[in-house]
């Protein structure tokens, strides 16, 4: 038996992220790079230690080599600890025979030992999909004052956009009253930001009851949540206004990316008292040459730079070599851009190898019809051939041999 | 062959302090910030690890709060250990142990932990030497040379340091004769390194500890020359031994030489120091950087040129950076003008403020003095 914990979290990130296409070929979606130093799961995982949260079950499933490597005993976020920190927790087989994680409620249901081993009075279910910095203990305070069963963060999105959510119609004291999902016509802007906390003991009768139902998918979402709400339980929104975002997909990973340069988003990394956490390189600083030009971007160590790079994020020891741009592009650690060579409205992932003259990306302005223009991805270990093209919303997975 | 698990380290975190007395007010020589995102002594503490060396007592004798807090438990680079690891030797460490006035003196009032230690050899080194050194290829080099003591040194210019070691080497590498504090402008000079066996230093510290002798160069290894095969290593790394002010600023500057940086931050063996959790640099609209080493948590809004800059220093718009070492922390307002500047920690320049050095005498600015 373990120290009783009075809140613990589980982070789902066995998620493929298959809308990443092959930015998540080898890694979970959780590990993939994000704002030059940091991978997506340090969000949740700083947001628990800068929250109190000591305890956490981290789920993986698919592709979790490099998750787990990451995360490794949990010492770069002090999850390293003697009693609680931080537990990978794969599908294991049982005495009645193995089976994967079948949805989001069953992924926790197969993890109730691990749960009641601490015996908490509270559980926080996350995902490792979003980037946002938020104070899980303000909303366990949220969830006690309202002797809530279940508490939901909730943000407001704009109207237009509603109705790519999971969306929440909510009383003036906070309960919810309906569930929409994705609907056509929204007639709320009340998303949920896939953060719940449940008492304990609530959810684990869901959960089992859940795992009974045999037309059940298994998914918090779509059938535990519906289920408690049904049963009249007391369900509660709790407000957070702040940045969040969703990096699901390349259009909003590179935005998210490129957010971390605008003055006015509201998602400062700088903050000491909520520190990102995250495993560090040992590189040295980065060096910016005399025939470089380096403007409105944000660098990691160990990047060299004799080119231009201009609103832009590199990561780690990427090296871009003299006459060659970047601008509106994310560039993950270890990758080298050749002389002459153009990465624009690009993500590159790691280690890629763009040779002299080549040209990733296009500007928006230079498509003729605006739908066929998009990010163009490069995949890690890619090499782009001399004077080679990557078009716009092109995945480069494999080389791209060099332009005769 | 030698393995580095046989090894014991031991480090003189205070070895030189005296020599940049600005810098080492309030800290040891081995928490000099160096480099950006270093402190002198993560140099010698990598190379130590790079070789698989995992047991390494520092020896403090004062201002040791900096040391303790950079070393932590040693974790960053991999001393955090069970078995072996690093070991803190401040002075009044043992019963016998009191502060100490040389070399010989620190050895034997730390002898307990050395005796004390299990492996064969003993590797001593200092923390003023920059450089990214192969102890592989250190030990490698005893076996084949069959040394007593094997030393490392550097052909060139003797750095100004008080009772320095110049070795004249002969064939095989056998040190014939060693001069101490004897200047000159092309010689072997020593980089403080040596290896032997652990019964050797035992053996030779005890000896010169009872004879009431104070100079490891004269009474231990000059002494010794004749009836101890020395041999001397000589490297061709990047190496810079810090022997004034103005050595420190223009090792710093050496760095923006990419020749140096690949010697110094060679990729096989990583240069380790203790992870701050700062965001990435960030540049702004118009701002300008050129020649510089930046590193993580900066934010440049304006101009910085051929420059160091440490960890979450600010750069605020129209100001200019030129020729500067700008430790971690410090602010450069609006407008501000350094040039040839050494700022310690925390060091604020408001805004429209001018601060220019000579370009062969850079001016020295205090930790958290504010301009």
């Amino acid at each position: 038996m373990s120290q009783k914990a009075e809140c613990i979290a589980m982070l789902l990130a066995g998620g493929q992220g298959s809308r990443l296409g092959i930015l998540t070929k080898n890694i979970a979606k959780p590990a993939v790079p994000y704002g030059g130093k940091y991978r997506i799961i340090d969000f949740p995982l700083s947001n628990c230690v800068n929250s109190g949260i000591y305890t956490v079950g981290v789920l993986t499933q698919y592709q979790p080599l490099e998750l787990n490597d990451y995360i490794g005993n949990g010492a770069a976020w002090d999850l390293d600890r003697a009693s609680g920190g931080v537990h990978i927790l794969s599908p294991y087989q049982q005495i009645k025979g193995s089976e994967w994680y079948k949805g989001t409620a069953n992924a926790i249901y197969q993890n109730i030992n691990f749960i009641d081993r601490y015996d908490p009075e509270y559980v926080c279910i996350l995902s490792g999909d979003h980037i946002y910095k938020m104070d899980y203990s303000k909303m366990l305070a949220f969830h006690k004052e309202k002797n809530a069963d279940c508490t939901i963060a909730m943000l407001e999105v704009p109207w237009e956009e509603a109705s790519r959510f999971g969306l929440m119609l909510v009383d003036d004291d906070g309960s919810i009253t309906a569930f929409e999902e994705k609907p056509a016509v929204p007639s709320s802007n009340k998303a949920s930001m896939g953060v719940y906390i449940f008492s304990w003991k609530k959810l684990r009768e869901y959960l089992i009851a859940d795992e009974a139902d045999p037309n059940s998918s298994n998914d918090f979402g779509k059938n535990l949540i519906p289920a408690m709400h049904e049963a009249g339980e007391r369900l509660f929104a709790y407000h957070f206004d702040g940045y969040w975002k969703d990096v699901g997909t390349i259009d909003s990973l590179w935005e998210a990316n490129l957010d971390l340069l605008r003055p006015s988003v509201d998602l400062d990394l700088s903050d000491n008292e909520w520190r990102i956490y995250s495993k560090s390189p040992a590189s040295p600083p980065h060096f910016v040459s005399s025939t470089a030009k380096v403007e409105n971007s944000m660098m990691a160590e160990g990047c060299c730079i004799d080119g231009e790079i201009d609103y832009s994020v590199l990561f780690a020891d990427v090296v871009v070599e003299e006459g060659a741009k970047v601008h509106s592009s994310i560039i993950m650690p270890g990758t080298v851009i050749k002389k002459g060579a153009v990465v624009q409205y690009a993500i590159v992932a790691e280690n890629a190898v763009i040779e002299s003259d080549a040209v990733v990306g296009e500007e928006p302005e230079n498509v003729a019809n605006r739908d066929d223009w998009g990010v163009a991805v490069v995949g890690a270990g890619v090499t782009v051939g001399t004077g080679a093209k990557v078009a716009p919303k092109a995945m480069a997975g494999e080389d791209v041999p060099a332009a005769k | 062959m030698i393995r580095g698990n046989e090894v014991l380290a031991i480090i003189h975190s205070n070895a030189y302090d005296e020599v940049i007395p600005e810098l080492t007010n309030m800290r040891t020589m081995g928490s000099v910030p160096f480099g950006g995102r270093y402190r002198l002594i993560d140099f010698t503490l990598s190379n130590l690890v790079n070789a698989g060396i995992s047991k390494v007592g520092v020896i403090t004798k004062s201002n040791y709060q900096s040391l303790m807090d950079h070393l932590g438990t040693g974790k960053p680079w991999d001393l955090s250990r069970k078995r072996s690891g690093m070991y803190l030797l401040p002075p009044f460490g043992f019963a016998e142990t009191g502060t100490f006035d040389n070399r010989i003196e620190s050895l034997k009032g730390n002898m307990h932990f050395i005796s004390r230690s299990k492996e064969e050899y003993v590797l001593i080194a200092d923390c003023n030497v920059v450089t990214n050194f192969s102890i592989d290829e250190l030990m490698k080099f005893h076996e084949k040379s069959n040394a007593d003591i094997s030393v490392v040194c550097k052909r060139g210019k003797t750095p100004a340091l008080s009772n320095l070691m110049t070795y004249e080497i002969g064939e095989d590498s056998r040190v014939n004769s060693i001069a101490v504090g004897v200047p000159s402008d092309d010689a072997d000079y020593s980089l403080n390194i040596f290896f032997m066996k652990k019964a050797l230093l035992e053996r030779l510290i005890n000896e010169a500890y009872a004879m009431h002798k104070t100079s490891i160069g004269m009474d231990v290894f000059q002494a010794n020359v004749k009836n101890l095969r020395i041999c001397a290593m000589r490297t061709d790394d990047f190496v810079v031994s810090i022997d004034s002010l103005a050595t420190y600023y223009s090792a710093n500057m050496m760095l923006l030489d990419s020749a140096n940086r690949n010697s110094l931050f060679n990729k096989n063996r990583p240069v380790y120091t203790k992870v701050r959790d700062d965001m990435p640099a960030l540049y702004a609209i118009d701002s300008s950087v050129t020649n510089s080493l930046v590193s993580d948590g900066c934010e440049i809004k304006g101009e910085v040129d051929r420059s160091v800059l440490g960890r979450s220093v600010k750069v605020e718009k129209g100001a200019v950076v030129k020729n500067c070492v700008i430790m971690q922390d410090c602010f450069i307002g609006a407008g501000a003008h350094i040039e040839n500047v050494i700022f310690d920690k925390d060091v604020v320049i408001k805004p429209g403020k001018t601060l220019v050095g000579a370009d062969d005498f850079p001016i020295y600015v205090g930790k958290r003095i504010v301009i």
